[in-house]
This record gives C-alpha cells, structure tokens and sequence, in this order.
C-alpha cells in the first residue's frame, strides 16, 4: 500500500502535475527540470517581456558599450552616434561569433575579428570584405543586401537612467509590463536624476535561478536569518512594512530602517543580538535619504532585483547558467549630485551585499544549500503557508504571500 | 572616502638590506596566511595600522577606478567589524581554505613606504567534496614599519576570478 502510494506521487511528479493544493506548493522538479528551463527562457527572457541589461552611466559616451545578458544570451549595449541605446545580440549575422570580445569599451564601429564584417554602432551591416571579389573572381552574390544581415537588434526603453530590453519587436508596452506599483517605486528610486557607477560584483551561485527570486520574496527569512539587518533595525519584523505582490511575476517589499532597539518582538528572535556592537558604527548607519523614509525591494521579473536599503543601491541582474546555477551580477551605484559623504556612506554600506556582504553572503549560502536539498527530490514539495494561503497583499513581512502569488504567475505563465 | 593609495614601480637597488626586507615581508605575508588558514581570524587586524585601508576588490573594479569592493575597509575598525561578524553573526557552511604565495616583490621604497606586489591563489574544500581554486590575484600592498615590524598601510587583494563562487567569507 505505501509502495503503491510512493509510485502513484513519483509518477504524478514525473508528468510534471502540479500539486493539488496549489501555489502553497512548490514541487522541487521546477528547479531541475532541464525541459522546462528552456521553456522559462522562451517564455520570460526571449519573449515579449522586458529584461534589464545596464544602467546609461555604464555607456555614457558615444560609441561606448558594455556587454550583457538577456537569459543565456549575450547582448551589447551600445550609445549610438544620435545619443540613443541600440542592444543587439552580440553574434554576428555571417558565422555567428562574438563581434565584441571586451566587457566593456569604446569603439567607432564593430568589427568581426572572424571575416571582417563590419557593423554601426546601431548593429547595421556597413561593410563587407572583399564583397566585389578580387581580380573578379569570388564575393557575395549580386543580390546580397547589407541591409538584410545585421546584427539582431532588440527593442529598447531607458527608465531613468535605467535600461531595458526585449527579443520581441513587439513587447508589452514597458509601463503595461512593470505595472502601477512597480513602477511608481522604480521612479522614486530612478527619478530621471544621472546616476554614478561605484562598481560591480559578481557572484556565481550553484543553485535554480527562480530561487533567487524567492529568496527576494520571502520577507520571512530575512527577519530571522540576517542579524544585521535584525540588530541594526535595517530590516525587522516588528516594523511597518507591506509585502506587495504584482503581476507578470514582480513584487515589491516595503520596509524601514529604525535603528538597534530592544523590544519584545525582538526578543523572540534568536539572531537579535543585543550585545553585538561594531567598532564603526558608519557601516550600518543610514542618512535619511527618502521623504517617505521607506527601505524598498523590488523584483522585477525575470532578470532584476533593485535594492535601495540603508544608502546603498544596487541592481542585482540574475543570469541564468542551467538549471542548477545562476551568475548575479550586481552594479552598484548612486546620484551623480551625490556629495562625498553620500558615496562614501553608499561604498560603506555596499558591504552588507555581495558575494562577502554582511547580509548577502548568507543568502549564497543557504541558496547553494537548497538546490542541494531539492536535488532527486522532484516528488516532493516546498510548503509556502506563512501569513496564510491566499495571494492578496499583507502589511506584514511575517509571510510568503510574494512567493505564492509568484508561482499563481508562474504556472499559468507555462500552462501548468 | 579614502582613496586606494597607487603602487609605486621604481628602481630599487638589488643589495643585501632589500634580500633582507624581503625575506622579512615574506615571513610576515606567510605568517599572515597561515593565521587566515589555521583560522585565527582574531589575529588578523593586528597587521594593519589604524588609518589602513582594506579591500578585497575585483579586477574590474580596480581597473576601473571604481570605488566599491567585495570586502571594503578604511581604518582599523572596519577590519575589526569584519571579524566579529564573521565570529557573532554570520551563517556560512564550515569549509577549509589554503593560501598559496608567490612571487613578493618590493617595487618601490617611498618615503618609507614599502610597496610590494605578490601573488596569491586561495583553494576553498567544502566538507564534503574535493578542494576547488576559489580566488586568484595580485596582492598591492604598501607597508610601512612600526616598532621592529612592518603593518599594512594598505593590502588590495585584486582578484582576477570573474565571479566568486557562492560566498566570500573570510578575508583573502
């Protein structure tokens, strides 16, 4: 009878059936299922959805570029001749290698290393060698048009000093696709002001993508596993907050820093540490910065989460490498009218993320942990109850409301 | 904000005192190693003087002159606090690292700053699977003495790896 049982659930788990409660269940297979990987990739990152690939203080001069990813897919972003932002894919139209070989740069025009070809800044095919031949003999037929083998431009939005782009020449409308809330808080965040690069991290974490996202959606864990954030009254639960499900897969998660207090709450969590005090106090310190006095975490799905938290900012791009491993590539920066005591408090408090932040490092840690908990497990489940079933939104953190709504996405995103 | 203090590249007479210097900043980079390496993380600030700074920074960001790194120091407090967390706060999974050094060498002597380059490779082995090579760099660092010994004005651990796999935890 048991036997009977354990095959009835392997069997529904390998025909990839959701289980029956629903979206308070994730069953493990989403995070190992090569098949379906490559169906989030068509479906979120190539599809008619937006992807962030770089900030316009990356590629500030004409001609400057900065390579990126979309899914898999690398792509260049470019400052074009008129001051626009071309993204292309960086393959080129004749044999498919790379055009561009530099992380970053500056360039008049791009030329394939292969053959020669030669593309405008825009990704336009300008030149050919030897197209005409040599002593008549050879080049490309009479009817080839340079016009018809570019490099495949994507489709483009500049949000504030941000940059997005989409495979689909025809995506959803960008502020259809970030939706109200969304937005209103990427423009409080990028409110058209220039904004400085201060720098980059870039980790490369063993475990599904989508976990990171979760991880980003999950208030929850953030109260109880990061002291810092529960010592130093960064982020607590005992603390207004709203955890703020959207559609196409966002979320947003409100919060606010009040400093290190004792109280009863705060008590019942075992990484509250009353006694922990730093030598330099800078590092956990916020200046008042937002009117509204707000801390605020936005996923945006599938590739970003933007982070404003003490005084630091940062886009944490998510690139998936496989089912079982993603890179996040974090940029870290500020406000051009920033004053030196700004950036410096915004460098200081970069130390509480990446792949060493006081915070951030736990978060790697217990993500590799968990693709190595699912693994062989695809006939078990996650249990996502905290703060109840439902999907609406809570003014709470003690919850994975964001998670549940998520996967509600998910699944009809994928038909499943 | 304290900027990263530029190594110095410049001719140094090749006589016995600087056999003798560098054999003593060998020594000293071995003891520092080996005390990250035995976990004796404790001991680790008592290299530096109080207005040092303190970074473990990609390539990337060197290169580019950003400002921010991995792990990001400036004075002696900062590299205290990295400690305690480490000891107090942070949740990581157990695992054994090893520094290899090579190729010290003072490239400058400067109004008493010593400037050296060397080499660095940090194999990490989790608990349950082989040892991996987890980071490798150019160590910048400019000493200066104190006492009868040498302390860090400034140690960039400049890291050429393109990610960090997983988690940095310790200082490099």
């Amino acid at each position: 009878m048991e036997q009977a049982m354990a095959e009835e659930v392997t069997a529904r788990a390998a025909a990839r059936h959701w289980p029956d409660e629903g979206w308070s269940r994730i069953p493990y297979w989403v995070y190992t299922d090569e098949a379906l990987y490559q169906r989030e990739l068509d479906t979120f990152f190539y599809g008619p959805t937006w992807n962030y690939v770089a900030l316009e203080c990356e590629v500030m001069e004409r001609g400057s570029y900065k390579r990126s990813w979309i899914g898999e897919r690398q792509v260049v972003v470019v400052r074009g001749n008129d001051d626009a932002i071309h993204v292309w894919e960086n393959r080129c139209a004749h044999r498919g290698a790379r055009v561009c070989w530099k992380n970053k740069g500056r360039e008049d025009s791009f030329t394939c290393p292969y053959h020669q070809w030669n593309y405008a800044l825009d990704g336009s095919l300008q030149g050919v060698p030897l197209k005409r031949g040599v002593l008549k003999k050879g080049g490309m037929p009479a009817d080839f048009d340079n016009t018809q083998h570019g490099l495949r431009p994507l489709s483009v939005h500049v949000e504030g000093g941000s940059i997005w782009a989409s495979f689909s020449g025809s995506p959803i409308p960008f502020d259809e696709y970030c939706g109200e809330e969304v937005l209103a808080c990427m423009r409080r965040q990028f409110p058209g002001k220039k904004l400085r690069l201060l720098g980059y991290s870039r980790q490369l974490i063993p475990s599904n993508w989508k976990l990171y996202f979760e991880n980003l959606k999950d208030p929850y864990h953030a109260t109880l596993l990061h002291s810092f954030l529960i010592t130093f009254g960064l982020w607590r639960a005992d603390t207004q907050s709203e955890s703020i499900p959207c559609d196409e897969g966002h979320s947003v998660m409100v919060s606010r820093n009040v400093g290190k207090k004792k109280t009863d709450a705060a008590a019942e969590i075992a990484r509250f540490k009353e006694a922990l005090e730093l030598h330099d106090a800078d590092t956990v310190t916020p200046r008042p910065e937002f009117d509204d006095g707000k801390v605020i975490a936005i996923t945006h799905f599938p590739s970003v989460v933007i982070h404003q938290q003490a005084n630091t900012f940062g886009m944490r791009h998510v690139i998936p490498k496989g089912t079982g491993s993603f890179e996040l590539a974090w940029t870290f920066f500020g406000y051009e009218d920033d004053d030196e005591a700004m950036t410096r408090l915004r460098v200081r408090h970069a130390n509480l993320y990446g792949p060493a932040g006081f915070v951030a490092m736990e978060d790697g840690e217990v993500l590799s942990e968990s693709q190595l908990g699912v693994h062989h497990y695809g006939h078990h489940n996650a249990v996502v109850e905290m703060g109840g079933r439902e999907t609406e939104r809570q003014d709470h953190m003690v919850t994975e409301v964001l998670i549940r709504a998520f996967y509600k996405y998910y699944r009809r995103a994928l038909g499943l | 904000m304290k900027q990263r203090i530029t190594p110095l590249v410049a001719p140094v007479p090749r006589d016995s005192k600087l056999v003798s210097l560098e054999q003593e900043i060998r020594f000293l980079f071995e003891e520092v190693a080996d005390s990250l390496d035995q976990d004796e993380v404790e001991r680790f600030p008592g290299y530096f003087i109080d207005d040092c700074i303190y970074q473990v920074v990609s390539r990337e960001n060197y290169a580019e002159g950003l400002p921010q790194a991995a792990i990001y120091c400036e004075g002696i407090n900062m590299v205290r606090d990295r400690v305690i967390a480490l000891r107090e706060t942070q949740v990581y999974v157990a695992r054994i690292w090893r520094h290899f050094l090579s190729g010290i060498r003072v490239t400058a002597i400067d109004q008493g700053n010593v400037h050296v380059r060397s080499n660095f490779l940090v194999t990490e082995a989790m608990s349950d699977s082989e040892p991996t090579m987890f980071l490798v760099g150019q160590y910048l660092d400019v000493l200066v003495r104190v006492g009868n010994g040498l302390r860090f004005r400034q140690r960039l651990a400049v890291y050429d790896n393109h990610h960090i796999r997983r988690s940095l935890i310790l200082p490099v």
